[in-house]
Parts: C-alpha cells; structure tokens; sequence
C-alpha cells in the first residue's frame, strides 16, 4: 500500500536545543499508528510539524493535504454552538446537516445546539472529534485526545476512536504515553527517545483486543521496557 | 492491571503509644435548615433601606431647618423644579443639547478607538506604532486639555464633543485591544488546523474573544463620556444641562444644580443598564456570566 506520510530527515531545533534529529518515518495510508514516550521526548513537536503548525524544519516530510487533528483539549470555540463548531472553517455556509451526520456519528447529535460550555468533558471530545472527521481526512493527527478524561468515558472515548477508524479508513497517528492504549488501538507502536524513533512495534493481534490476553501482556510489559518503567512488585523484573 | 496483593507485613501496622491515649475529640454539628418558614426582610427591601433613609434624612433635615436652603434645597424643591423645568421645556431641551454632545463625541471616540485598537491589536507593525503612543497620551490628565482644546476649537460646541471623544478613545482602546491579545493560541492554533484563513480567524476566533473585554470597555466609556461632559459643559455653553447648571449657580439655585446632578446620575445609569442587557444578550455562551437576576 502507498504511504500516506513520508518523513526524510526531519529536524527541529528550538534556540539551539535540537528536539528532533534526522528522523525518518513513513506511514501507510489507513494504517493506525501510535507514538509513546516520556514528555519533551519531540512526539508533540513531530506532530504540530505533520499539522503543518510548524514549518522552522530541517529535512523534508510529505502529508495528504486532507488532514485534521484533535487535541487534548478540545479547543471548541466557547461562541458557537457546537454544531457550528464542527463545521468551522469548511468552505460555503455552514452546512447543518452535514455538522449532524458527524455529530450522529460521534453519538450526541442532540447536543448539536448547546453551547460547548455546558458539554461534560468526554461529550467536548466527542464533538472535537466530530470536527476532525467531517473534513473526511486522509490523516487524523490525535494529540493525546483521551489524556483529560476519566477512566470510564477514556474507554468509551478510545473504542468510539477504533470504530471510526474502521469506518473512515484514514491513517492515524496517535500522540500518547499510555502504553495500554497504544496496544488497544494501533496497528504499529512506534518509541520516541531524545528527538529519534528509538524502538518499533508491530502489534499483529486480531480486534478487538483483550487487555488480559497472554500476547497483550508480553507486548506490554516489551513497551514498558523499553520506556524504562521497570513494574517490580515483590522484585520481578518486568 | 496486575497489581499483585502487597505483604501485609510491608504496611507499618498503625498503634498509638499506650501512654498518650487520649479521648478522640468531637464535634456535635447540631442541624440549622430552616423548618418552619420565619418571616425575613427580602433582600431587595434591604438594599433600598439605605439610600431610601438618607432621602428622607435629607428631607427632614431640609423640612427642620437643620439644612438650609443656601447650602442644600430640600428635595421637595428639587422635585418640583424637576416638574417645572420639564413643563416649560426648559429641562428636555437641556437634555437633548448635552445627550447629542455626548453622543456625537462617543461615536467619534468609539470610531477611532475601534479603528487604532484592530490596527494595534492585529498587526505587529500597527503594535509597535500606535500601542507606545496610545500609552503616552494616557499618562496626560485629559480633562487637563481643556485650555488646550479652547485654543485650537473655539468655545463652541467643538472643544465640548472632542473632550467627550477623547474620554472615550482610552477606556475602549485599551480594553479592546486587550481582549485581542489575550486571544487563547490554542484556539487560533485549532482554527487554522481546520482551515481557516486570516480573515476567518479574525471574523470567528479573535473578535469574538475580544468581545467581553469590549463591553468592560464600553462600561467605562459610557460613564466617561459623562464626566467629560460634565467638565466641557462647565465652559461657556449657552444650551445644556451643563448651561442650566452654571445659570443657577449666579442665583445660588441649589435645587436646580441637585437637580442637574440627579440628571447627570440618571443618564449614566441608564447607559450602564442599557451596556449590562446588552452584555447579557452577547455574552449567553459564557456559562459564567454574572449568573442569574
């Protein structure tokens, strides 16, 4: 399959502190990958620069011109309703039908005409995500879009993710330091260290997949490892 | 999750010394809710006592002879002055002559503050040129311009409305161009993720944001523009609630100066009332917004 996103020697530097160094990576189209590692390890910094937020680059990387992002938080605008937030920024009037079917897929069409004020954290995400889809991108850029929310709705929120995948078939990268979601959701898990990708996984279990099967804990206890979290209860090595 | 059960001989077993048990100390909380409806002033009812008290403190004094009238009319007078002035025209015209000058130099302050506050606020350029010199000119007292204003406009009615536009420009300038500065980056930063081009942005994300610091600044303007009028109308106008205050002040009227101060009070009050529906009405998105009643 062709690659939707190809990165060739990609640097970034902020006054002199290089965060990123020649890093290469290549994405398939509709492949769901997921990117671990510490805080300021440059998995955020690589994600604005796929955004096209961020263009102070050295090297070169090629990305579908359809692309969209959700973030941790979901940045909605406070002013408009949520419907019209969904649809903000496409060409021609805002399209209200076109905001419902998004938001029908996300699961609160009915909150379509409140203001996102009086949405609950995980229903703002829903909307967030909600505005990244109906663009139909070629590439969904999630910056830990599951990282505020509480552990009951994250589930509900990160399943709604893996369906909508299904549906939409458009590659994905995910920006997160939960090792447990990674696994749940990615086809690839790639680990980030001091600006490089350091480690990479291939995560070939069949969907949906079970957090306590034998293979699950293998791979995770692999990532861990490599994220120098040592779980050691009672002295195991992990 | 794995979490293995941990020993219980890791946990440190919690035991007070023998010798220092003391009796664990209580409290009683001893239960308040109101059972039975007692009868209570309403709140609005105590807040109207005060001000009410002091009007008829003044009256009563005025009534005893305590006050006299060269220092203070009686608020029977005033009110009855009120009727007078109103019947023969002479108050309405007074107030149709101060409220176009007020009008007339807010729009013209409004006008440019609007126009120096979107330059400064989203150009870099327009920041630099104007935001210093925004800054400078506040430090000079503009009621001090006066004199000044004589000089280059006249005694007419020029000097009176640029005064009152001049006391507007600051409050709505400073505050509008703060609320576009204060514009949240992640907010821009989401907005052009989705596609929004500069005229977009500034359409859907910044003047928005800017709006409530807006209508702080309008607030401030509005009771601005009064006090510069109150100042201008005390040079040499011929019409105005500013000339019929001057006049009664050759014939040591003191229940018509109350009374044009009253006006003075009236008109700003309404102004802020009007600012306040008006904030209500655009600011609905706000969950916070000065709550309820």
């Amino acid at each position: 399959m062709a690659n939707s996103v190809e990165i060739r020697g990609l640097s970034r530097a902020f006054d002199g502190n290089t965060v990123l160094h020649a890093l290469d990576l290549d994405i398939r189209e509709g492949e769901f990958v997921a990117l671990l590692g510490h805080s300021g390890c440059g998995k955020s910094t690589l994600l604005r620069i796929l955004a096209g937020l961020d263009d102070e680059i050295g090297g070169e990387v090629t990305v579908p011109a359809r692309r969209s992002a959700a973030f941790q938080s979901p940045r909605l605008l406070p002013w408009l309703k949520v419907w019209r937030n969904v649809v903000l920024g496409l060409p021609g009037r805002p399209d209200r039908d076109l905001a419902l079917k998004a938001l029908d897929e996300v699961g609160i069409a009915e909150r379509a005409t409140v203001w996102p004020k009086t949405l609950s954290g995980g229903q703002a995400q829903r909307v967030s995500l909600a505005r990244a889809l109906v663009r139909e991108p070629e590439l969904l850029l999630l910056d830990e879009p599951f990282g505020a929310l509480d552990a009951l709705t994250r589930g509900k929120v990160q399943a709604l993710v893996a369906e909508l995948w299904r549906l939409h078939g458009c590659a994905i990268l995910l920006v997160t330091h939960d090792v447990e979601e990674a696994l749940l959701l990615a086809d690839r898990v790639l680990v980030m260290d001091e600006g490089r990708i350091a480690h990479e996984l291939t995560v070939d279990l069949p969907r949906p997949r079970d957090l306590t099967a034998p293979e699950f804990v293998t791979l995770r206890a692999r990532l861990l490892n490599w994220l120098g979290v040592t779980r050691t209860l009672e002295g195991t090595p992990s | 999750m794995t979490t293995k059960p941990l020993n219980a001989a890791v946990l440190p077993v919690q035991s007070a010394p023998a010798d220092t048990v003391q009796p664990t100390a209580r409290v009683t909380i001893r239960g308040r809710a109101k059972t039975s409806r007692r009868f209570t002033v309403p709140r609005s009812v105590r807040r109207a006592a005060g001000p009410v008290g002091l009007v008829l403190l003044w009256f009563l004094t005025s009534a005893t002879g305590v006050l006299p009238e060269s220092v203070l009319a009686s608020p029977v007078d005033v009110l009855r002055q009120a009727v007078d002035l109103t019947k023969n025209g002479e108050l309405p015209s007074a107030i149709a002559a101060s409220g176009r000058r007020a009008a007339i130099g807010f729009l013209i302050g409004a006008t440019v503050a609007l126009t120096l506050s979107l330059v400064a606020g989203l150009f870099r350029l327009g920041e630099d040129v104007i935001d210093s010199s925004m800054g400078m000119f506040r430090a000079i007292p503009w009621v001090g311009l006066i004199p000044l204003f004589i000089v280059w406009f006249g005694i007419e009615e020029t000097p009176k409305i640029a005064l009152v536009a001049l006391g507007v420009t600051y409050p709505l300038y400073f505050n509008i161009y703060g609320g576009i500065r204060s514009t949240d980056a992640q907010l821009v930063e989401a907005a052009r993720m989705m596609g929004l081009g500069r005229f977009g942005l500034i359409k859907y994300v910044i003047l928005p944001s800017a709006l409530p610091g807006a209508l702080v600044g309008l607030r401030y303007a509005l009771s601005t523009a009064w006090l510069a009028l109150v100042f201008a109308e005390q040079v040499n106008a011929d019409a105005g609630l500013g000339y019929l205050m001057s006049n009664a002040q050759q014939y040591f009227r003191t229940d018509v100066i109350v009374l044009c101060l009253v006006v003075y009070a009236l008109l700003g009050l309404a102004c802020d009332f009007a600012v306040r529906i008006l904030s209500r009405r655009l600011l609905t998105w706000r969950a916070n917004f000065e709550g309820e009643a």
